[in-house]
């Protein structure tokens, strides 16, 4: 059986978590929520997180519109994405919500704005 | 100008503030904000975590923030934005100054304060070296980098790990730079734990507990910083120093809560928060002013800073209307061991209605501990905690019915350790 710690980042919590980890069973203990467990077998499987970032603006008197990941990407892709956004371009009016680019680099995940710009 | 009440400052405390003023009824209310936009912090806050105990979810600063200002909007409370208030006094007199109206004073029957916090910076703590290009607070790094669109370095050192420089120290590695080291002073980090698990493991940044950086080199540009471990007294240990190449300097050591206005206005402060002494209302020293969020203690959470900023709403709607008791049993809050501080300092029991939320810093990490709350001494409540930190604010909920007493009296939370 193979053990891992992590701290849950679910929530501001911060639960101490322990991933016992079998041929097919996965054990999490120390979670206070439901929350807590699915992040703790994901952890151990396909971690995961929210990417938050920000694309060029135009015709705005804000250079930068905040963006972010409509669900989660794999971790080992984040840098990558931030990287592809960092070239993007859109202009305003954009409203909170809008789609920035569909599936980013065929995560299947949407990046969208996160705050209307006029 | 003639208005019920005034908010000083366009953040999440001052937006929640003025909406909850709003909804208890409240007429004539002028919002002022001094950037070019409302929304505080928080727009330039563009990491999620914000907003899991108010919505349940979590969101980005940006969008926090524009649900609060949607909400302003429908309920047609009037704003200005670039527009500064340089003095408020104690018959509640409003002085702002922009472009457009010039010059203004304004009467109010009621001011909330919410201007927020400051960070400290290098004159706060006295690192030595010379004053080149290349040292700033994170959260200045942190606007030009997620609003104006400016990069600030290539090889960062970050001194502090608050919130903000831990959220940095991501951030910039996600923008291409290499952020070579974490350093705190402390034994303990004052930021979340989830930050240190997500912006320094998930990215493998180092993190130094008990060091300091201890010079600066560099005349034009930052070249580098030397780092070193402190002893138990805070002082860099001889041969401890390590020499780190770098281009820049962040400085996440702190916040301070901003109080000109209300100094300038004879409202009293309490030292231990920096913050005003306030009531159950959040009314502070002088009667008709409140304030909220992050002028009154820091947050770390902007959940609670929206709970802290209803209640001043309320309260400045209460008092409005003529509705607050100021006779009847006053209990102080003071803090026993352990504690650091405590907010509110002063309830009136008469004006609350069911419960009321303490909000604590406790002074060391305990695990395994209780807070007691006494009452003139007496214990009246308990609650078991895991762990607490000096980094994440701890809240007691209290009931009406806990505090049932005739006399003054004082309230004491303290850590036991079980
Ligand atoms: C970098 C950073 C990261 C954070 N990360 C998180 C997080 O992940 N999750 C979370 O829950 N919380 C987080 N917080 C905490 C949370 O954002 C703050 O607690 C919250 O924004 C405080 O709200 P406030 O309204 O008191 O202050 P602010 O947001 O600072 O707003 C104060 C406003 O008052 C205005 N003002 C000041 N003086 C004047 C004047 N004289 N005239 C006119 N206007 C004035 C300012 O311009 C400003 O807009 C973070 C905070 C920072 C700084």
């Amino acid at each position: 059986m193979k053990r891992h710690e992590f701290v849950c980042i679910m929530c501001p919590m911060g639960c101490n978590l322990e991933v016992l980890e079998d041929e097919d069973v996965i054990l999490v203990k120390g979670n206070q929520c439901k929350r807590g467990y699915e992040y703790g077998v994901k952890e151990i499987s396909n971690p995961t997180r929210v990417l938050t970032s920000t694309v060029i603006l135009k015709n705005s008197y804000l250079r930068r519109l905040p963006v972010k990941s409509d669900g989660e990407i794999p971790k080992g892709m984040i840098k990558d994405c931030v990287k592809f956004l960092s070239k993007i371009e859109v202009s305003a009016p954009v409203k909170m919500g809008d789609v920035i680019h569909k599936n980013i680099l065929g995560t299947g995940v949407d990046i969208v704005s996160t705050r209307t710009v006029e | 100008m003639k208005y019920d009440l005034v908010v000083v400052g366009g953040g999440p405390a001052g937006l929640a503030a003025a909406i909850e003023a709003r909804k208890n009824g409240v007429e004539r209310i002028v919002l002022i904000e001094r950037d070019r936009e409302l929304g505080g912090i928080l727009q330039q806050c563009i990491h999620n975590g914000f907003g899991l105990h108010v919505f349940g979810e979590q969101l980005t600063g940006p969008e926090y923030a524009e649900r609060f200002i949607n909400e302003l909007n429908n309920l047609k409370i009037e704003y200005l934005t670039n527009t500064m208030v340089l003095e408020i006094n104690d018959k509640k007199e409003v002085y702002i100054l922009n472009q457009e109206l010039g010059f203004r004073r304004i009467e109010a029957k009621a001011i909330i304060l919410s201007m927020g916090c400051r960070e400290r910076t290098r004159g706060a703590i006295g690192i030595p070296g010379f004053r080149p290009a290349g040292i700033f607070t994170a959260g200045t790094a942190q606007r030009f980098i997620n609003i104006e669109g400016y990069m600030v370095g290539k090889k960062v050192v970050i001194l502090g790990s608050g919130d903000i420089g831990l959220i940095m120290a991501r951030r910039l590695t996600l923008e291409g730079a290499k952020v070579l080291a974490v350093v705190e002073l402390m034994p303990y980090s004052t930021g979340l734990t989830r930050n240190i698990v997500q912006c320094l493991h998930d990215y493998n940044i180092p993190l130094f507990f008990e060091h300091t950086v201890i010079d600066i080199k560099g005349k034009n540009r930052v070249e580098g910083v030397t780092i070193a471990k402190v002893d138990n007294n805070r002082v860099p240990i001889r041969g401890t120093e390590v020499f780190y190449e770098c281009d820049t300097l962040l400085l996440s050591v702190g916040l301070i809560p901003e109080n000109e206005l209300s100094r300038n206005a004879g409202i009293e402060i309490d030292a231990r928060t920096s913050g005003p002494f306030v009531n159950e209302s959040m009314e502070t020293s002088i009667e008709g002013i409140f304030a909220c969020g992050n002028v009154v203690h820091v947050h770390d959470l902007v959940d609670f800073v929206t709970q802290e900023a209803q209640r001043a709403g309320r309260g400045a709607a209460r008092y409005i209307k003529g509705e607050a008791i100021d006779n009847g049993v006053v209990i102080r809050t003071v803090n026993g061991n352990g504690i650091r501080y405590i907010v509110p300092q002063k309830l009136r029991l008469e004006n609350l209605n069911d419960e009321i939320n303490l909000f604590m810093r406790v002074d060391n990490i305990y695990n395994n501990c209780r807070l007691d709350v006494k009452l003139d001494g007496k214990i009246i409540k308990s609650f078991k905690k895991r762990k607490v930190t000096p980094g994440e604010m701890e809240t007691v909920k209290l009931k009406k019915s806990d505090l049932s007493t005739y006399n003054d009296c004082s309230l004491s939370i303290e850590v036991v350790k079980e």
